[in-house]
């Protein structure tokens, strides 16, 4: 660790050479250290990651080192001498625009240019022939410029990488691809070096190993240099005089206080945690508008050009607010944003800080944030979250290891590039920090399922996409191959998005075509509509009409109660670090006067009444209500390892004949409820609860239903997608390209019966235990709670199971129910045909 | 009750007691939940759209499914043949999923395709898929087939007065959203002249029953029976949702 201090070493300025110098006067400025010592670093060649705070000068630190090279014209003409990476498009594009500045005063004889999926052919092209001096761009051009055969030409005289957002790219699978990427840098430019730029995160170490080519067997570090924190955060929790709701997450009993707090600043930008919510606050916000504030709405489904809209609005300083999701955690700075009200649980403390940041870039005032809990287990978590801020605890990254299906896209990419050696692109590989411990044994297997599915029925050799030369090398066996590749690359799938397009209502009833499109929806949201269903999207409330043609047409409704409750799009699952102080926070009564009044009354309420979750026990309650009989459990694991655990313990409820009917989560405990009396079968010993909660539900019971679940197919989908199994779908171009798509979910079925162990469904299992099954935290949580299960049979509903009760009826209910549906149906009809006939 | 329909799932002989028996054109007919009809006057067991070798089809041009798709419906037929043992198969059409999918067979699925045969009648019906006889495979090769009342052809087409019509083609499927779940499953679709049978093939695609298209061939109300693992669910037209997208067949 290299600590910086804020005042530089008259020598180490020294380093700069004149004309930097006068344009830092000029400005009045100084370097700061950190920015003078990653020149240093630079001239010593060596690879270095800067953690430094936002407004500390970050993107120009990164960029010092080459502005300087390329003021003493040490680059040839037409040599690519830095490359800047970064995850936004948007934030390419400004960067760009931010050093042309000093570039242009400093009279620099410098071209910097971007690349990204917007970028005209001709220009493309051009860049290929005569690249500029520095180029800005995104992991998947970076990917597409790899994968031809002119990439030795334009990255052989490389210098530097700037990694920009480095913590937020690394540990994902666009992260996966980036690494990959830089291998293959690494060995076209050998003495390249690397700049990481990240906010500050928990583990330092994983981002310095992605900087260096990582040895084999061993761990390789580029250099850290650490700027000195920012003025501390001014962060708080906004104390309600309202009655503080059970359940829900819209906060709407705080809209009064929170839109007195936007007229009272100049800018301020409103966190939500989904874009339902963000609709829902949006709409409220505009109900009690009476200043008629420039009040925005931005998230990841509404229209591309409306979101630039409001960013642009936003840079001009035309707005008060903007109600947001994480859509804007990572982006342009904005200079004028003066306070950051984070609506709901905060889920992350890393996240949290993020989103503070986004308030006053100047790095000697704090920022300032509120946080608005929507409900009393809300309070628990923003109270874990102010601790954490003030101590700066980030969230800790799960470990996982480079995916599957990201390396076959890499290698087929590679194949296009040029024909390569089993062994040399191996070793390339396991350069890259996230697949270091790649064996070769899975490489091949990766390799095998480019070439012809990796399937142990060798069926396909004849229909091989890369195939082995007679010197050994593999190559494309067709240019229709490298085509596939162009069409295919990138990690993020979004084609299961449906455009929302605004229809006027014609006569008849029927919807015309022609209005506006409005956003995008996930096409799994659409799926549990039926025309007529009201839900609430860009800011109104509208009617599903129809599907027409790969849109989803909708009409405006006269409804104010919209009908669909949930639009899932963009949840997180609360982080194991807040859960850990939320559990601490209900063990430790000592501590409760610190929280509202309310929340404590609650709290002591449950103690008497039932008893409070340990710190390492796992609390079940079981109770009867309503002629049903419900188990409750506590394990603050975050709604996605919730859903799973339900999902097996209905099985083995079922099993135990105890009649379950479904069951509901949320982030903090779960409810199972049915008919039986599960109180009852303990008391006499038919029912077991550490036998029920045992971690070997982890085995058969697991496989059992993965081969049914939807989600898992979904996940297999996403790695079927980007390992090329299946095709991309192109909304509007299926007709005209002949593109005949196939259903993953038969793909599923069959390759699960035929060949359990293939690579990509191991890829699929891969993520399922980190992604939407949250398997790994299950399985943490089992083991922890093994013989420490803390029963309590209730004749009522507990005081802290009331949150999760209230989602009964809020929530989708889950379970294994398809079959008990449609028998339902059924009956109905025949119920209502015989009604008929009377 | 609810849970014990979920209990009874794998209990495959108390499924067998809710079998459908309908009556189309003065004939029995008997819906098995896994997607064949069976008409005991005859000993006919029918099944449509196999689609073999679609997956080879998907990996000659450059898209490598998994290559069990044939063995996996040629494996649920043969179970289908277990359970009814008919004295004829009749396969209505788009048995092979291209012209030259019969050579691409493997030696596992044509082994397959032989036991199937052995000791009862096997009758290809021509469909738009597999026009030409393979001979090859055995059986007789029909464009259509008249049993009883009945008359069997791979695409629904004119029914005469008096006369009962099984047909495919159009891989039907059935959607219900029910309590914020949506349940997606291939049915039969029918009224009292014709019978649409759903897809067997493993990676046979399925159309809506609220497609125009499938609409379009029937005059008034018609029923989805959904098939299930145990029994088939009788859904009137109207209580099925249209789809979001077609997939291809």
């Amino acid at each position: 660790m290299t600590p910086a201090s804020d005042h530089p070493e008259p020598d180490a300025v020294g380093e700069l050479p004149a004309r930097f110098l006068r344009w830092f006067e000029a400005r009045g400025w100084a370097p700061r250290a950190h920015q003078l010592e990653l020149l240093a670093k630079a001239r010593a060649g060596r690879s270095t990651l800067l953690i430094a705070p936002t407004g500390a000068g970050k993107t120009l630190a990164g960029f010092l080192p080459s502005l300087v090279e390329l003021s003493e014209g040490r680059n040839g003409p037409s040599r690519l001498h830095t490359l800047y990476i970064s995850p936004l498009k948007a934030l390419a594009v400004d960067v760009a625009r931010n050093l042309e500045r000093p570039a242009a005063e400093m009279g620099l004889p410098i071209r910097i240019e971007t690349r990204t999926g917007d970028t005209p052919a001709s220009r493309r092209q051009r860049q290929r022939r005569d690249p500029p001096d520095i180029l800005l761009t995104t992991p998947e051009q970076i990917a597409l410029l790899l994968a031809s055969a002119d990439a030795p030409h334009l990255f052989g005289g490389l210098t530097r990488i700037v990694l920009d957002e480095l913590h937020a790219l690394a540990g994902s699978k666009r992260g996966d691809l980036l690494a990959l990427g830089l291998a293959r840098l690494r060995a076209l430019a050998p003495h390249v070096q690397t700049v990481g730029l990240s906010a500050t995160v928990a583990d330092p170490d994983t981002l310095r190993r992605w900087l260096v080519p990582q040895p084999s067997g061993e761990h390789a570090m580029g250099d850290l240099v650490v700027a000195p924190a920012g003025a501390a955060a001014d962060l708080s929790m906004l104390d309600t005089a309202r009655h503080l709701p059970w359940a829900g997450h819209s906060a709407l009993h705080a809209l009064g206080e929170m839109y007195r707090l936007i007229t009272q600043q100049t800018t301020t930008l409103v966190f939500v945690n989904t874009r339902m919510q963000a609709e829902l606050l949006f709409q409220e916000l505009w109900k009690i508008n009476e200043l008629n504030l420039p009040i925005a709405l931005h998230h990841g489904s509404l229209d591309v050009s409306q979101r630039r809209r409001v960013e642009a609005a936003m840079a001009e300083g035309r707005l008060k607010a903007v109600v947001c999701t994480s859509s804007l955690d990572l982006g342009i700075d904005w200079g004028n944003v003066d306070l950051v009200i984070n609506v709901g649980a905060p889920k992350g403390s890393s996240r949290l800080m993020q989103r503070i940041g986004r308030a006053n870039h100047r790095l000697d005032e704090p920022s300032r944030a509120v946080m608005v809990p929507a409900n009393r287990f809300e309070v628990l978590e923003c109270r874990a979250a102010l601790e954490a801020v003030a101590a700066g605890a980030q969230d800790a990254k799960v470990e996982r290891s480079g995916a599957l299906d990201v390396l076959a896209q890499h290698v087929l990419g590679m194949a296009c590039a040029g024909p390569f050696h089993l062994d040399e692109l191996h070793r390339e590989v396991t350069t890259a920090e996230p697949y270091a411990l790649l064996s070769y044994e899975d490489f091949e297997a990766v390799v095998d399922f480019v070439a012809t599915g990796g399937y142990a029925l060798r069926a396909y050799e004849r229909f091989a996409r890369i195939r082995r030369m007679k010197d050994g090398r593999w190559r494309v066996a067709n240019p229709a191959v490298a085509q596939q590749y162009r069409l295919n690359v990138g990690t993020i799938v979004e084609a299961s998005m449906l455009k929302v397009r605004l229809v006027k209502a014609g006569r008849g009833g029927r919807a015309r075509m022609g209005g506006r499109v409005l956003g995008e929806v996930e096409e799994y949201f659409v799926e549990t509509m039926s025309p007529g269903d009201t839900f609430v999207f860009a800011g109104e409330v509208l009617e599903y009409q129809a599907i027409v043609e790969e849109e989803v047409q909708v009409v405006r409704s006269s409804s104010t109660d919209p009908k669909v409750p949930s639009y899932a799009g963009g949840k997180f699952p609360l982080s194991t670090y807040l859960a850990a102080g939320v559990r601490s926070m209900l063990a430790s009564p000592d501590r409760w006067p610190t929280l509202p009044e309310q929340v404590a009354d609650w709290l002591g309420m449950q103690r008497l009444r039932s008893r409070l979750p340990g710190r390492e026990d796992l609390l079940v309650e079981t109770f009867p209500r309503g002629g049903r009989h419900y188990l409750v459990a506590y394990p603050f694991e975050g709604r996605l390892a919730h859903q799973t655990l339900g999902m097996l313990l209905t099985r083995r409820l079922e099993r135990a004949r105890l009649r379950p009917l479904g069951f509901v989560a949320n982030d903090y405990a779960l409810a199972v409820y049915g008919i039986s009396d599960i109180s009852l079968a303990v008391a006499q010993g038919r029912l077991d609860l550490a036998e029920l909660f045992d971690a070997d539900m982890l085995g058969d019971d697991l496989e059992a239903w993965l081969a049914e679940s939807a989600l898992m197919k979904r996940t297999f989908r996403q790695c079927a997608i980007i390992a090329g199994l299946i095709e991309r779908r192109f909304p509007g171009k299926e007709k005209n390209a002949r593109q005949v798509t196939m259903s993953s979910d038969l793909v599923y079925d069959v390759l699960r019966s035929h060949e359990p162990g293939h690579v990509l469904l191991r890829a699929a299992r891969q993520d399922a235990a980190t992604g939407l099954l949250d398997i790994r935290r299950l399985s943490d949580m089992l083991n922890r709670i093994a013989g420490r299960i803390d029963h309590v049979p209730l004749d009522r509903v507990s005081p802290l199971a009331v949150p999760v009760m209230l989602e009964i009826g809020r929530e989708a209910v889950f379970g294994e129910a398809a079959e008990a549906l449609l028998a339902e149906t059924e009956a109905e009809l025949i119920e209502e045909a015989m009604g008929a006939g009377r | 009750m609810l849970a014990d329909e979920c209990s009874v799932v794998d209990d495959e002989s108390r499924g067998r007691e809710a079998e459908d028996r309908i009556a189309l054109a003065g004939a029995e007919l008997v819906l098995d939940p896994f997607g064949a009809v069976y008409l005991p006057a005859e000993r006919a067991l029918i099944v449509a759209d196999l689609h073999l070798e679609k997956g080879s089809a998907f990996a000659a041009r450059g898209v490598p499914l998994p290559p069990y798709d044939s063995r996996a419906t040629l494996a649920l037929l043969a179970r289908l043949v277990e359970r009814w043992r008919p004295r004829v198969l009749v396969l209505l059409g788009d048995t092979l999923h291209d012209r030259r999918a019969g050579a691409r067979l493997g030696e596992v699925e044509r082994a397959a395709l032989a036991a199937l045969s052995r000791g009862r009648e096997l009758v290809f019906i021509a469909g738009n898929h597999d026009p030409d006889p393979v001979p090859e495979l055995g059986g007789i090769h029909l464009a259509a087939l008249n049993l009883g009342s009945l008359v069997l052809r791979h695409e629904p087409g004119a029914v005469g007065d008096g006369e009962g019509e099984l047909s495919g083609h159009y891989h039907p499927v059935a959607r219900l959203v029910r309590r914020g779940r949506a349940i997606r499953r291939r049915c039969f679709a029918g009224d009292a002249r014709r019978l649409v049978l759903p897809a067997l093939g493993a990676y046979a695609g399925g159309l809506n029953i609220r497609d125009p298209a499938l609409a379009a061939l029937f005059a008034g109300p018609y029923t989805a029976y959904l098939t299930g693992p145990v029994r088939t669910y009788r859904i009137a037209h109207h209580a099925c949702v249209p789809d979001g997208r077609q997939l291809a067949g």
